[in-house]
C-alpha cells in the first residue's frame, strides 16, 4: 500500500510540487541515508549524498515508469551515488578503512567474546563484510528486498543476488569463526 | 530425507534469508516451509538466518538519521532549480482515501498515538482552512489544495513520538505557533510561526530555535 502512495507523490513532484517532495523525503530519507552510510562509512559523506539523491529524484520523477517500487528506484540511484563517491575518495582514506578492518582482529578470539555477547560479535562481523555482501545483506535482511528488487537495484541477474548472499552468509560465519563462535555451518 | 545435508548449497537453502524477512513468493513460500518441516539441519540453518536477520536491522537502526541540515540542503538546491508546471490537483475525497491508503502497520501505529493529540490539532487545522477559503487565489500546491493556510511565515514539523498532547500544546503556545494543517503523510503538521511573512534569515534562525525543543523530531521551512 506504501508503494502507491509514494507513486502519486512521485507523480505530483514531476510536476513540481515542493511537499510532496518534502513528504516523500521524510518518508524515505533515514533507510536512504542508513544505506548509502553503510556503503561509504562516512557520516559527512552520506549526508551530503543524501541531498543529491533526493535532488535526482526531483529532476527524474518525470521519468518514472513505475516498473519498479519507489524505495527500489530510491536505493538504485543512492547506490549509485554512493559507489560514485567511494570512487572519487582518496587512496589513504581507504587504506585507513582497510587497516581498521584488520586491526579489529587483533583481539584474540576468546578475548574478544569474552568482552561482548554473541549478538555484539555478529553486528560486529556484520560490519566486518567486504562492501559487495554488506549491500546485500543490507537489502534483504534491512530494506526486506525481494531477490528481483536486488537484482534490479545491483544491476546483477536474479541467480546471482541468491549466490551472492549465500557466499555473504557464509563469510559471515567465518569471521564469527574467527572470534571465536562456531554456528556449525558451512 | 535430509535435503539439507545431501545438497549443502540448496536452491531452498539460499531462499531462506527471504523467507526470514518475508519477501517470497507464495510458491517459493510454501516450498520453504515444506523444507523446514521435513529437514532438522535446514530448520537450524534457518535459525542462523534469523539470528542474521534480526542483528542486521538492529545495527542498522543504531546508525541514526541525518540532520535537518541534509533537508535545509536539499531544498536550497531545489529552490536554485528552474520552475516546473504544477501537477493536477486531487480533490479532498480522493486524498484522504489516498492517504488511508497509503498507511503502513508502522504509521498506523504512530497514527494511534497521534490520535491523542488529534483534537488539539483540529483547531488549527479548522483555523487554517477558514484562513485559506479568505486567502485570493494565491499559488497553491498540488498536494495540498486546501491546506493553504493564507499568508504568514510557515514551518513543516514532525513531533517527536515521545511527546505527549502536554508537551505539545506548551510548546505551541510557549512559541506561539499555530497548527495550520495536518497530519499530513509522514506525520507532517503545516505550523504557522508569524502572522505575516519573514525575511529568509528570521525564519531560518525561528527554525533553528524550535529545532533544539525535545517535541520536535523533524521541522523545515515551508512556503
Amino acid at each position: 500500500m506504501q508503494t502507491t502512495s509514494d507513486e502519486v507523490l512521485i507523480a505530483r513532484i514531476a510536476g513540481g510540487d515542493r511537499l510532496a517532495m518534502q513528504v516523500l523525503f521524510a518518508r524515505h530519507h533515514v533507510r536512504v541515508y542508513r544505506f548509502v552510510l553503510r556503503l561509504v562509512r562516512n557520516e559527512a559523506t552520506a549526508e551530503d549524498l543524501i541531498s543529491e539523491v533526493f535532488l535526482d529524484i526531483w529532476r527524474q520523477a518525470g521519468k518514472f515508469e513505475g516498473r519498479s517500487a519507489v524505495s527500489t528506484w530510491m536505493l538504485s540511484i543512492a547506490r549509485f551515488k554512493a559507489l560514485s563517491a567511494l570512487r572519487k575518495r582518496p587512496e589513504e582514506e581507504l587504506d585507513e578503512e582497510t587497516a581498521e578492518q584488520i586491526e579489529d582482529h587483533s583481539d584474540d578470539p576468546e578475548v574478544a567474546l569474552a568482552k561482548k555477547d554473541k549478538a555484539a560479535v555478529l553486528r560486529e562481523a556484520l560490519g566486518k563484510l567486504s562492501a559487495e555482501h554488506r549491500e546485500i545483506v543490507d537489502l534483504v535482511y534491512y530494506h526486506e528486498k525481494s531477490v528481483e528488487e536486488v537484482a534490479g537495484i545491483v544491476g546483477i541477474p536474479e541467480a546471482t543476488v541468491k549466490t551472492r548472499m549465500f557466499y555473504a552468509r557464509k563469510k559471515l560465519s567465518e569471521i564469527l569463526k574467527a572470534q571465536g563462535i562456531d554456528r556449525g555451518w558451512p | 530425507m535430509n535435503t539439507a545435508n545431501k545438497e549443502p548449497h540448496s536452491d531452498i537453502e539460499e531462499l531462506l534469508p527471504w523467507h526470514a524477512a518475508g519477501t517470497l513468493s507464495r510458491r517459493d513460500t510454501l516450498r520453504v516451509e515444506e523444507a523446514l518441516a521435513r529437514d532438522p539441519e535446514l530448520a537450524r540453518r534457518y535459525a542462523l538466518v534469523r539470528e542474521e536477520l534480526g542483528e542486521t536491522i538492529l545495527l542498522n537502526e543504531t546508525l541514526g538519521a541525518p540532520s535537518a541540515h541534509a533537508m535545509e540542503k536539499l531544498f536550497a538546491k531545489i529552490d536554485a532549480e528552474p520552475a516546473r508546471k504544477p501537477a493536477r490537483s486531487l480533490n479532498l475525497g480522493a486524498r484522504v482515501s489516498e492517504f488511508f491508503a497509503s498507511l503502513t502497520p508502522r504509521t498506523l501505529a504512530w497514527s494511534a498515538s497521534a490520535a491523542a493529540i488529534a483534537i488539539l490539532l483540529q483547531a488549527g487545522l479548522i483555523a487554517g482552512i477558514a484562513i485559506k477559503d479568505r486567502s485570493p487565489g494565491g499559488y497553491e500546491t498540488a498536494s495540498a489544495p486546501s491546506t493553504n493556510p493564507g499568508v504568514g511565515a510557515f514551518t513543516v514539523i514532525r513531533f517527536a513520538p515521545q511527546a505527549s498532547s502536554d508537551d505539545i500544546t506548551k510548546f505551541l503556545e510557549a512559541n506561539k505557533l499555530q497548527v495550520a494543517a495536518g497530519p499530513m503523510a509522514g506525520g507532517l503538521y503545516k505550523v504557522r510561526v508569524s502572522m505575516t511573512e519573514l525575511p529568509k534569515d528570521e525564519l531560518a534562525r525561528i527554525v533553528k530555535q524550535l529545532q533544539g525543543d525535545k517535541v520536535v523530531g523533524f521541522i523545515a521551512t515551508t512556503e
